[in-house]
């Protein structure tokens, strides 16, 4: 190879006191960062090829090892950046587009944290959680705009639903973007918590079908592992349009990853590169989204709720308004912070528009045209917490999908380097060796505590504003109020400025 | 600057009493202002209304429109507006007397009318609905302008002011109806204006309200999918549009409306026979947007009798009682005691459970 002008993003620092030469850093870095130099009884290390995943300074038994940030600066420069100095220098070395994983990393403004949410005081009471009933169960599915009731029974049953108990899914993550163990634990976390994850474009594992109850079945431009089976095995199905990450293109799995499990779950040769295109080639409208929307309904005989996943972009609101109109009875829109196994770093850090903005335009706009009702709202794309999800209730979702969040929570340290296969821990990769690392039972009861956690957390802020059931919140925007924003964005957003 | 009500929200607590004769035998509104009187210290004068049902017998097909003028120019543009969508059969001032702690009215007015049949032709629309846009038109258009009242043989009375002296200043002592519902307002913010005031009605519906919904926000906006304009940003309008929509335009039975407003819970639900179960889910999958939280106790009056609702929590008050052909609602039971001093039956109905009293020989509201 030749000279390189990347200097060591990071630098390993072992107190050498401290180090009992167990190499156990030797054996958990992937990246081949740690080497024992037998000779010298010394562990050294090649700061160049870490990306600072965290997995051998939490598996150091005596604590040795930090990470940092390298010192070494460039001459200071507001506009040639750090990183965009790096940049140029790899893609002149490599002549290739820069791939990078999980969601938008650079410095745009997060909404959610310039919205606050209200309490009752005196003139309202709050209600306390741990005392009085508090209900976050939510219905995902298309709801007729009125019930007929005759001789107090339902003259026409309602459209199949999505029974959640809290209105929180775990966002769609193929297998083979993520190892088997991953999926599974997502899917057993799903089926205890009585919420859903999602296969993305994947395709199921047969061992993982028992989930059916708890699993959305995405069915995406490239249709791996897309069969009447595979439709019916879920609780509901998700055409999966665009992605938050990478709106307007497709994916790739590289053929070396493609080995036995997933060529069978995904049905296609071993070895061969698995390529979703940018569009679904059978989709170019609005009339064959709605054509394909109904092929998946006739094939699963009306039974289940029909999702259409689209990015945010630019002209979200009325696009929703045409899936609504195609008949999809779930929209999930992803923001322009969603999660990626791998994607360009420019059109992750560039197209797309933020989540809560593209929310409250796409609830506003179903509301003015009257068929709020019809479709159930999903937003995803970098919600963090049990606030984020409480604001964008208040704007108008129905329920949340969380993804990289569910996988922090199984131990993701958001190197953003999972395109490369080589997760240390286990989740974005198909190495054996790697993905033993993740448990599924333990990762499957890690996810089932934050939810739990979360749970606890609406409740109380539930409580505070006096609401008790979480259908009193959606769209409640009253029930927030911006902070540092312009009436620009106010406006857009529907909300009023803090002391107004 | 101080804003009125309809451009800013103001939460406010409350008194609330109704009356009703279930024999449809008209009674002058002494007693009506007597129980709402007795809990003077639940309102700060700030707002007080009566709601009279049964009172133009000799108008009973006829719209009788109540309405609140700021100035002279504001009734000749609603004037016109009426004349254009409406027979006017009569037009006049609504007898008020004089009372030291009313002050500032606007010019009130009454008109007796109904539609006029081409343009309700042309516009394709039953005639509630007819009127009912009307409303709303007048409403949300002309500045200076305030709808009261809109219904049939019925009217509301309203002022900034304590409710018994607002009753006093109507003179409800002169006229005579089968069903008085009464509000005593404490509003915590309020440069006092009249609209703003309780009753709030829309045809013959009429809502009188004590609470603050902590579910404003999501009921109004999906009540203005359905073309409602919430205009004055009070609760009280938002449950009286809730109404009209679930029982006239959505043609609900009256218990399954009442249920989406204060729907059971997902734990009572379960254990539910299937059958019923089914109702349940459905009515809050559906009805989500119209489920009512927060505290709140409401009657609603309409010209076939009243309804009393509390939270389903229970986190404002409510007692109702029984006496003779008499049903009384209000928000303590010496309101209720003070006029009617022994009752046959007095009880605190559970929360989310409704108090229904129809005229005798009335199947539905
Ligand atoms: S890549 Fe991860 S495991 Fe390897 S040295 Fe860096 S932090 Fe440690
Ligand atoms: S999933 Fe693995 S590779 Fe991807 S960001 Fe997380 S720790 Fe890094």
């Amino acid at each position: 190879m030749s000279f390189s002008l990347l200097t060591p993003e990071f630098i390993v620092e072992r107190n050498d006191e401290r180090c009992i030469r167990c190499q156990v850093c030797v054996r958990q870095c992937a990246n081949l960062v740690h080497m024992y130099d037998q000779e010298e009884d010394r562990i050294v290390a090649d700061d160049s090829k870490c990306v600072n995943c965290h997995r051998c300074v939490a598996l150091c038994p005596t604590r040795a090892l930090t990470i940092r940030r390298n010192p070494l600066e460039f001459k200071e420069n507001a506009n040639w950046t750090t990183s965009a100095i790096r940049e140029i220098y790899k893609q002149a070395e490599t002549g290739g587009i820069l791939l990078t994983g999980m969601g938008n990393d650079r410095p745009y403004p997060v909404y959610w944290d310039h919205m606050l949410l209200n309490a009752s005081q005196v003139t309202n009471p709050s209600i306390d959680p741990l005392r009085e009933p508090m209900e976050l169960k939510t219905m995902l599915g298309r709801k007729p705009e009125v019930l007929n009731v005759e001789d107090g029974k339902v003259k026409e049953k309602l459209p199949p639903q999505l029974k959640l108990e809290i209105p929180v899914m775990f966002s769609a993550m193929s297998f083979g973007s993520i190892s088997f163990n991953t999926c599974q634990a997502l899917a057993m976390a799903a089926s205890e918590a009585g919420v859903m994850y999602n296969t993305g474009e994947g395709g199921l594992h047969k061992d993982l079908r028992k989930y059916g109850k708890n699993t959305i079945v995405q069915v995406a431009s490239g249709r791996f592992g897309v069969d009447v089976d595979y439709l019916q095995a879920g609780a509901a199905i998700e055409i999966k349009i665009g992605q938050g990450a990478k709106p307007g293109i497709g994916g790739h799995l590289p053929g070396e990853k493609v080995m036995a499990e997933i060529s069978q779950t995904r049905m296609i040769p071993i070895g061969s590169d698995a390529i979703s295109p940018a569009p679904h080639h059978d989709i170019y409208s609005i009339e064959d989204l709605r054509q394909l929307i109904y092929s998946l309904k006739e094939a699963t005989d009306y039974q289940k709720p029909v999702s259409v996943k689209i990015a945010a972009v630019h002209n979200v609101a009325a696009i929703c308004s045409g899936i609504a109109r195609a008949g999809a009875d779930i929209i999930a829109i992803d923001g322009f912070r969603g999660g990626t196994g791998a994607a360009p770093l420019r059109i992750r850090d560039n197209v797309g528009i933020p989540i809560e903005f593209a929310l409250a335009a796409v609830d506003t706009r179903l509301r003015e045209e009257g068929i709020r009702n019809q479709v159930s709202l999903v937003c995803a794309g970098g919600i963090r917490n049990s606030a984020d999800i409480i604001k964008a209730i208040a704007l108008g979702a129905d329920a949340v999908y969380i993804g990289q969040a569910a996988l922090i929570a199984i131990g993701c340290h958001m190197c953003q380097k999972c395109y490369t296969g080589k997760c240390n821990w286990g989740i974005a990769t198909q190495d054996p060796n790697l993905v033993k690392r993740l448990n599924p039972e333990i990762a499957a009861r890690r996810l089932i505590n934050l939810l739990h956690a979360w749970t606890h957390e609406m409740k109380e802020m539930l409580g505070g504003m006096g609401i008790n059931a979480i259908e009193s919140l959606k769209g409640n925007r009253l029930m927030l109020r911006g902070i540092g924003l312009t009436s620009r964005e106010l406006d857009i957003l529907g909300i009023k400025a803090a002391g107004e | 600057m101080l804003r009125y009500e309809g451009k800013i929200r103001i939460p406010s607590g409350c008194a609330i009493s109704g009356i009703m004769n279930k024999k449809g035998q008209p009674f002058p509104g002494d007693d009506i202002i007597k129980s709402i009187a007795l809990m003077h210290d639940r309102s700060n004068g700030l707002g007080g209304g009566f709601a009279a049902y049964g009172i133009y017998p000799e108008y009973k097909d006829l719209y009788a429109i109540h309405m609140f003028y700021d100035h002279e120019g504001a009734k000749a543009d609603v004037e016109m507006f009426l004349n254009q969508h409406f027979k006017i059969e009569l037009s006049e001032r609504i007898p008020t007397r004089k009372v030291s702690s009313i002050k500032n009215p606007p010019i009130i007015w009454r008109y007796f009318a109904f539609p006029r049949g081409d343009k309700l032709a042309e516009a394709g629309l039953d005639e509630s609905e007819y009127v009912v846009r009307c409303v709303m038109r007048i409403n949300s258009d002309f500045e200076g302008a305030f709808v009261v009242s809109s219904g049939k043989n019925m009217g509301a009375f309203k002022a900034v002011g304590y409710p018994e002296d607002v009753g006093d200043f109507y003179m409800l002592d002169t006229y005579r109806a089968y069903i008085w519902t009464a509000h005593g307002r404490f509003p915590t913010n309020t440069p006092g204006w009249w609209g703003g005031a309780h009753p709030f009605t829309l045809l013959d519906w009429s809502v009188v309200h004590n609470g603050e919904i902590s579910s404003y926000d999501a009921n109004r906006r999906w009540l203005e999918m359905f073309g409602y304009k919430c205009t004055l940003q009070t609760d009280t309008e938002a449950i009286t549009y809730m109404f009209d929509l679930l029982i006239r335009r959505h043609r609900l039975p009256l218990e399954i409306a009442l249920t989406a407003m204060a729907a059971p819970l997902w734990d009572e639900i379960e254990r539910m026979e299937p059958e019923q179960q089914e109702l349940m889910i459905s009515i809050r999958a559906v009805y989500g947007s119209a489920l009512i939280n927060g505290p709140f106790s409401i009657i609603l009056g309409c010209k076939n009798g009243i309804i009393a609702l509390n939270d389903r929590i229970k986190l404002r008050p409510l007692t109702a009682a029984t006496k003779g052909d008499f049903v009384f609602i209000a928000s303590e039971e010496s309101a209720i005691r003070t006029v009617c001093p022994r009752p046959d039956a007095v009880w605190t109905p559970m929360g989310g459970e409704p108090v229904i009293a129809l005229l005798e020989g009335v199947e539905d509201i």
